[in-house]
């Protein structure tokens, strides 16, 4: 079970993360963009998926993740990310409910580069019972 | 002329196995749900499915190509209703297709559907570019 009190709780990511060019270009190239001068508008859900596994599956949380399936998911996108971005991530637990058995957890990741808020976004992950 | 209402033009991407792995290796999203046909048979899946964020980021081609370009799109949104199904062998489709449903000055919001196999995969699809 997930830990209410990590609800309305911020995490700080671990490390900063750090934007390749590479990394543009493999994301790029799967879904056909040839433009590699900045990143795919999704392209961020590579950080913030693995900032939220490390995070929530930390015993004080307690996020099974062989269980998840992603509900939805939102950007807003402040301006394109670009290779060479380095990424200071925190992961907000929004909101936690059950239904139907299942866990429902809403968290929010913001990308920051320097002061610079870069990306928001969210995503519903559900756990299922 | 950009109007409420107007339909953009339809636009058919196709996901096989190795789209999946190129996307579990690009993304990091190594779920071998989306590889391993006897592992999703275990967890109660009719085959191997696609990343819903697959999905979702070829759907955002779909709307960056309109824009034109990723650096024009402010939001992003979308729900998995169905899973995308991707047996061995074979090439499905994601269709999309969206609707200009505000315009203000540069901005315009567009309502996305995308279906495969004719079932729609992806609920509430919308998106913010600056055009």
């Amino acid at each position: 079970m997930i830990n209410p009190d990590s609800v309305g709780r911020t995490f700080k990511g671990v490390e900063e993360v750090t934007v390749t060019q590479s990394q543009i270009d493999a994301f790029a190239a799967v879904i056909g963009e040839t433009d590699t001068s900045v990143a795919p508008p999704t392209f961020s859900i590579r950080i913030s998926l693995s900032q939220y596994e490390s995070i929530l599956t930390q015993p004080e949380i307690g996020v099974d993740w062989t269980r998840l399936v992603h509900g939805d998911q939102k950007f807003e996108i402040f301006r394109p990310i670009v290779a060479g971005d380095v990424f200071t991530c925190s992961a907000t637990i929004e909101t936690l409910r059950v239904a139907a058995g299942n866990e429902i957890v809403s968290v929010r990741s913001d990308l920051h580069n320097g002061n610079e808020l870069v990306v928001t976004s969210w995503s519903t992950l559900v756990v299922r019972g | 002329m950009i109007e409420v209402g107007m339909t953009l033009p339809e636009k058919v991407f196709y996901i096989d196995r190795a789209l999946l792995k190129a996307y579990a290796d690009a993304s990091g999203d190594q779920n071998p749900i989306h590889q391993n046909e006897e592992f999703a048979l275990s967890v109660g899946l009719p085959n191997v499915i696609s990343h819903g964020m697959l999905t979702m980021a070829l759907a955002g081609k779909y709307v960056t190509e309109w824009a034109g370009g990723s650096a024009n799109v402010r939001e992003f949104s979308a729900r998995f209703i169905k899973p995308v199904i991707v047996p061995a062998g074979e090439k499905v489709d994601l269709t999309v297709v969206a609707t200009v449903t505000e315009v203000d000055g540069k901005t315009v919001k567009l309502d996305i559907t995308a279906t495969s196999a004719g079932v729609k995969v992806l609920g509430m699809a919308k998106a913010v570019v600056v055009k």
